[in-house]
């Protein structure tokens, strides 16, 4: 190898106009690559985290109230009927514990957290607001959504009594830390609760419609003792949420759904987003290599005299052809080094000066160290393969013809 | 020379080019030749008598059509392109008209260059020993020179050392002094005879030129592809006495 090496460094520094072209352009490939996919995991990793940030990747859900006919047609008879879905009140899923154990016992699941939730009103003096009540286990619901992160004022804390309010809500009702709101449900339930914590869940929405409280106070609120409206669950492996959440669909019976089915809109964008992406990096590479391939085409024939005085030296073909192979993985390997930089640069351009209207970078770019040994490794190897062409006509090259001109 | 031990010998080698088309030509017919030991041999002959041809059989860069052929005592006919090629390294030195140096390497490197296609890297015995040749070719100054910068003498100079960095026991020499002035030419034959001297190693010289072929022990004629009957330059200069 030390011999293919020493002579394949010599020819690309010899040919230093050509060698520099190809293997700036290589860097530039390897940039637009690198550079796109970071960017696009990035946003791709943004959006996923955003809208889970409020989301469980597993809920489980009560059966829906279904209308039952009284009447049954028996055979020969009509019967006319008009069925119309029942209204859904809020209803507590049958034997949630013993379902909730079992859910935490699955393989993938990380965490799980019974809520009880309904829609209500939160009241203070002449305002109200319409808002989603939400009753949790702080400690298990912080483990689904991270809530405790998101406080931006008050202590993290649902104690009977207190509840947790996001910003827009605290500023439509005008109510800080310590004061009072009454939440009323849609039955005539209602109860008077102290704001322990503002929070910012990233969302105006989500900041005027949610409120949390325990789970004992929903419970009463919604007449459901003891009950849980729904069980959210975590997974390691996000991407395959649907997976789990039909297994154990199948094996409860009971509702179960995961982000994915609730956000397949999402999702498909983002395949679409992935297809793209590797489109275009399939392309640049595919260029890159024809690019590497074309300039090691006209060196062999630039180099056929000393190609064929290596020859008769003594190097076998192997040998002048590790000595193309070797060009064509170190303009791969300079190259993609160089891209990787250049990458580097352009995602840091990115965070410094595409800014959201908050000021903030749209989201967070970097790239992953992973990301950039891969994308070297397989500039690398596509380098040598791109030489694989050139590299056998040298093999083919017949010494005393190649010396005689 | 009958004393000398046989370095390479050819019996009824021929040469065809275009075999199996219209237009195939015999370039060698049936050449016989016997080339000892230490011997310092001039082939000449027209152009086209099949000169580059011979050479390039007998350096292993061509296969030859039919006939035998033994290098060191060994037929090369049957052997595969990688064995013929590592015969090619550890038994024949090279010097081409044109220099053929490689122009990306030093004077120094293109000497230790067989060394680097053996081993892989060059090692500090390769640096010392090809130091000593270039010394003994009157370059050393010139080590670390690419042959650009260096005149067409010199580089035929720094050729020779390099066809004698791997101790090969035969030289080729395809018009050594082709395109040199007369001095280098001179300069660049008696470096041949010195180390041909020296060393005992064999060289065979095609050239053009009779004032340097009258100075060869021996001299091979090719006519049209044939061998003419020998000569010894030593036996006319004396019957010339």
């Amino acid at each position: 190898m030390g011999f293919a090496f020493t002579i394949a460094i010599r020819f690309l520094r010899e040919g230093r106009f050509q060698s520099l072209l190809i293997i700036v352009g290589v860097a530039a490939g390897v940039a637009v690559v690198t550079y796109v996919s970071a960017l696009i995991d990035g946003l791709q990793g943004n959006t996923i985290r955003r809208t889970l940030g409020t989301q469980a990747h597993i809920v489980v859900k009560p059966f829906e109230e279904k209308s039952v006919p009284s009447l049954v047609a028996r055979p020969g008879e009509l019967v006319a009927r008009d069925i119309q879905p029942r209204a859904q009140r809020p209803r507590s899923i049958d034997n949630w514990r013993s379902l909730a154990t079992e859910i935490a016992a699955t393989p993938g699941i990380v965490a799980v957290t019974p809520i009880a939730s309904g829609a209500g009103l939160a009241i203070r003096g002449e305002a109200s607001r319409s808002v989603a009540m939400i009753g949790i286990e702080l400690d298990g619901y912080d483990r689904i959504v991270s809530l405790r992160e998101k406080i931006i004022k008050g202590v993290a804390r649902v104690a009977p009594g207190e509840a947790m309010i996001g910003q827009q809500l605290a500023e439509d009702l005008g109510v800080s830390i310590g004061e009072r709101i009454v939440l009323r449900t849609g039955g005539d339930a209602a109860d008077t609760f102290t704001v322990s914590a503002i929070f910012d869940l990233g969302n105006r929405d989500l900041n005027r419609r949610n409120v949390y409280i325990t789970l004992k106070s929903a419970q009463s609120l919604f007449n459901i003792p003891g009950g849980a409206t729904n069980i959210y669950a975590t997974v390691t492996e996000l991407f395959s949420a649907d997976q789990t959440a039909a297994l154990l669909k199948q094996r409860t019976g009971a509702d179960i759904e995961s982000w994915m089915e609730s956000n397949a809109q999402l999702l498909s964008a983002l395949d679409a987003q992935t297809i793209s992406t590797r489109l275009i990096r399939g392309f640049t590479t595919l260029v890159a290599m024809l690019g590497i391939a074309s300039v090691l085409v006209v060196s062999v024939v630039q180099k056929r005299k000393e190609i064929g005085i290596l020859r008769a030296m003594g190097a076998t073909r192997a040998q002048m052809t590790r000595v193309f192979l070797m060009q064509g993985g170190i303009v791969g390997l300079v190259g993609s080094v160089l891209g990787v930089v250049l990458a580097k640069l352009l995602l840091w351009a990115f965070s410094m000066f595409v800014l959201g209207s908050d000021g903030k970078p749209l989201f967070m770019t970097e790239l992953p160290l992973d990301l950039a040994v891969i994308v070297t490794l397989v500039a690398t190897l596509c380098g040598v393969l791109a030489a694989a062409a050139p590299a056998r006509s040298v093999a083919k090259l017949d010494p005393a013809q190649a010396i005689r001109i | 020379m009958s004393e000398r031990a046989e370095l390479l010998r050819m019996s009824r080698v021929c040469k065809s080019y275009g075999v199996g088309t219209p237009v195939e030509t015999e370039v060698l017919h049936s050449v016989d030749l016997v080339i000892g030991q230490g011997e310092f041999v001039a082939l000449i002959g027209p152009s086209g008598s099949g000169k580059s041809t011979l050479l390039n059989i007998i350096g292993l860069l061509e296969p030859m059509s039919s006939g035998d052929y033994l290098l060191e005592g060994r037929s090369v006919a049957n052997l595969s392109d990688t064995e013929l090629t590592r015969c090619r390294g550890d038994t024949l030195g090279f010097v081409f008209q044109f220099h053929h140096l490689l122009p990306a390497f030093t004077a120094l490197e293109n000497v230790m260059m067989p060394a680097l296609i053996r081993a892989g890297r060059f090692s500090d015995a390769d640096r010392q020993y090809g130091l000593s040749l270039l010394d003994r070719v009157g370059l050393k100054a010139a080590a670390g020179k690419k042959p650009g910068e260096l005149s067409g003498g010199m580089q035929q100079r720094v050729a020779i050392a390099r066809a004698l960095a791997r101790g090969s026991p035969l030289v080729l020499a395809d018009e050594p002094t082709g395109n040199l002035d007369t001095q280098s030419a001179d300069e660049v034959f008696a470096l041949m005879r010195q180390f041909n001297r020296d060393e005992g190693t064999t060289f065979l010289i095609v050239t053009h030129d009779p004032r340097l072929a009258q100075r060869c022990d021996r001299i091979i004629e090719l006519v049209d592809g044939r061998v003419r009957p020998p000569t010894d330059v030593h036996d006319t200069a004396v019957s010339k006495a």
